[in-house]
């Protein structure tokens, strides 16, 4: 037996990565996607992997990289697609030179996330190959597979993992590396410069190659039947990791054929074969029901087809051994009932947190105006919106604190009050500060500066040691740059700027600033060895 | 031979080590694993757990089935009862009794803990104290692990002693041994 390495699924991504030949990593972290960039970071020093402002630069830089010939790979999780979308699907256009690989980290039941979109959705409608791996061997298998193909197909490749394999561990055989590419920077400026006339001959072009990426679905070695020509009652096709919860059902022991997918477009040939030897088909897929619609379409209304859109499979919500299982007909035997004594336990921020003491402010402060409205962002402080301190009205995405507070002043909301992390702020609150500037909006805009990423573990963040000199470029007004230090000693003076600012009719920007418990904790431990 | 085995805990209790050190000693063993765990929200003191499965066949599902536990093994009480649908008839129950109170309507001692220990297969020790007087503040997670060790049974005590040395040599000849120590005080305990 060849050595087997533990791995977490992101760490077999990561691997698969570098010895695929990568020569940068390009991301913002997210869960559950960061792992991989970090195990990047720590284990090839070859490979450029400092993180990137958002997610949309992130793919941007990648696409530079495969302009100039060279192996990028772009990571997120899956609400990053959306601020990385303008670039992405118009990378399709373009397609590439070196191989591009976006890896795309689905939250199905949206354990530490805002939605449960499903990314398979923006591969469809790019019109780019998807690959969905179903274990962590997969995962680092289909790396290189994924930079063949997209070589060989001149496409960016999208990876969907979700969070069960993102964060769940299994023994992975690896190979010898593969050099990276040389630099071989495009030169038809056709490809690359999208007016239209150009841009109409590109994308006729990928429309063309849709035939050849559906002949490389029909032979993917990842795209399995297990067709055995006896006629079935019903048959399933599972999709990445829901091929796992399929099996570990023994649907060979009940008489089910399977059919796995983990290739995309749809494999149609082995769909229709499947159709044909078994009277129904159940389709496991986990996320949103893309495989089921687009069968349906393939096979005609009259086929009866199971899954999301039946209520065979929970239309909402990850899919698990157990609702798997009951969709083949698998009875549960549950020996112990729901415990008695048995309370939630949800998150909470730390103890000694900053964001504790500016969120005592901001309530103390709030409490004065019977009006206040307090728009919160992405980050550790959006537990703000727990108790003790049910602080926030609104949590919604990347930045959208500063955009909200403003257009909720605009309507007449006072005082407007933004909360945002420092670099959420960066990510995607810059551009709305701005807005909000230039329209003299009244708002008071909080960034809490813990020098970090702290949501995600504590990356650099990438405006340390910049947001007063950001904030007075927008054009805040020099006197409304306000910094304080986020602690009890300090409530009074807290509580007495935030009140000032709320009265100053204009933009004030307040950054309360004191380090992440936890990236201080992690540094005195680091010390001590 | 399979194991499907539920670490639960609150973030920062050390659960991950555990799963850590039983990864480390499947792999020598070459036994098959997956193990799933909690990311994100997990540094918050909220419920963290793990589903860690092993077995000598190919293993599919990196989530255990319900009623499909083999073992729950828990930093702290109430978090052990929080899996006890995905116990089997046959399942052990191995925690910690001293209860780990950070939200305000933590459910009646009493009552928890009759619950728990009318379980029909129940390990119950306050492993904080025994690590606490042994000078072993740090080790209650191995403390229990060790309480674990019978139980585990793909994986021998013996096994487990070895993984906890390659775990913690970066950290010392020292730590190893604490760390073996807190194990043998649990093991100890349960015999």
């Amino acid at each position: 037996m060849k050595e087997r390495i533990l791995l977490l699924g992101d760490e077999a991504i990561a691997l698969g990565a570098i010895h695929a030949g990568i020569s940068g990593v390009y991301a913002y972290p997210g869960t559950p996607s960061t792992e991989i960039t970090e195990f990047i970071q720590g284990h090839a020093p070859e490979v450029r992997s400092r993180w990137c402002t958002n997610e949309k630069t992130a793919m941007e830089a990648a696409l530079g990289m495969a302009y100039a010939g060279k192996r990028a790979l772009v990571c997120m999780k899956h609400v990053g697609m959306n601020v990385a979308a303008d670039a992405f699907v118009n990378s399709a256009i373009t397609g590439v030179n070196g191989g591009l690989v976006v890896l795309a980290a689905d939250d199905p039941s949206m354990h530490s996330s805002q939605n449960e979109q499903d990314s398979r959705f923006y591969g469809k409608f790019s019109l780019l190959p998807i690959l969905e791996p179903s274990t962590q061997q997969e995962a680092y298998d289909m790396m290189e597979y994924a930079y063949a193909l997209s070589e060989s197909m001149k496409l960016p490749v999208l990876m969907r993992v979700v969070t069960r394999l993102a964060h769940s561990r299994a023994g992975v055989e690896v190979k010898e590396a593969l050099p990276q590419n040389g630099l071989n920077p495009e030169t038809d400026r056709t490809h690359w410069v999208l007016l239209p006339a150009n841009a109409r001959r590109q994308y006729a072009g990928l429309v063309a190659k849709q035939p050849d990426l559906l002949a490389s679905s029909e032979a993917s070695p990842y795209n399995q039947s297990a067709i055995n020509n006896q006629k079935s009652k019903l048959g399933v096709i599972a999709c990445g990791i829901a091929y796992n919860y399929v099996m570990e059902n023994n649907p060979q022991e009940l008489g089910i054929p399977v059919l796995k997918i983990s290739q995309y477009p749809i494999p149609e040939a082995a769909i229709k074969a499947m159709a044909e030897q078994c009277e129904s088909l159940l389709i496991a897929e986990d996320g949103q029901p893309l495989v089921e619609e687009q069968v349906k379409s393939l096979l005609g209304a009259d086929y009866a087809l199971k899954g999301r859109l039946t209520g065979d499979l929970p239309r909402m919500g990850e899919l698990t051994p157990d609702n798997v299982g009951a969709a083949l007909g698998v009875n549960i035997e549950q020996p112990y009932a729901k415990a008695q004594n048995l309370m939630p336990r949800p998150p909470a921020l730390c103890q000694g947190c900053g964001h504790r003491d500016v969120y005592d402010a901001l309530n103390k402060v709030a409490a004065e105006y019977e009006g206040a409205r307090i728009f919160g962002d992405i980050g550790c402080y959006t537990l703000g919106a727990l108790p003790p301190f049910r602080a926030i009205d609104s949590c919604v995405d990347m930045g959208a604190s500063i955009t909200m507070a403003k257009g909720a002043a605009d309507a007449g909301v006072f005082p407007a009050i933004a909360v945002i992390g420092d670099s959420t702020f960066t990510h995607s609150g810059m551009t709305g500060l701005l807005d909000a500037i230039n329209d003299n909006a009244n708002i008071t805009v909080v960034i809490s500066d813990n020098l970090t990423t702290a949501m995600t573990g504590g990356q650099d963040s990438a405006g340390t040691n910049k947001f007063e000199a950001i904030c007075l470029g927008l054009g805040v007004a020099p006197e409304h740059v306000r910094v304080v230090v986020p602690l009890p000693k300090n409530m009074e003076e807290i509580t007495r700027i935030i009140r000032e600012e709320i009265e100053y009719k204009g933009v004030s920007v307040i950054i309360p600033r004191r380090e992440c418990m936890q990236t201080l904790q992690r540094k005195l431990r680091n010390k001590k060895k | 031979m399979k194991k499907d085995i539920i670490l639960a805990g609150v973030g920062g209790q050390g659960i991950l080590t555990i799963a850590t050190i039983i990864g480390d000693a499947a792999t020598h063993a070459g036994l098959n694993l997956k193990q799933a765990e909690v990311h994100g929200m997990s540094q918050r003191g909220g419920d963290v757990q793990s589903n860690l499965r092993l077995s000598t066949d190919l293993i599919y599902s990196d989530l255990i089935k319900q009623g499909a536990a083999d073992l729950i093994i828990s930093m702290e009480p109430m978090e052990a009862l929080r899996y006890l649908p995905y116990l089997n008839q046959e399942g052990w129950v191995v925690t910690s009794s001293h209860p780990f109170k950070n939200i305000p309507n933590y459910p009646e001692e009493e009552a928890l803990m009759q619950e728990l220990n009318s379980l029909p297969q129940v390990a119950a020790l306050p492993i904080e104290d025994v690590a606490k007087e042994n000078n072993l503040p740090k080790s209650a997670n191995v403390v229990l692990l060790g309480m674990a060790a019978k139980y585990i049974e793909i994986l021998t005590p013996e096994q487990l002693r070895e993984s906890i040395a390659r775990v913690f040599a970066s950290k010392g000849e020292k730590i190893v041994e604490a760390n073996q120590l807190a194990f043998d005080l649990g093991l100890n305990a349960v015999k």
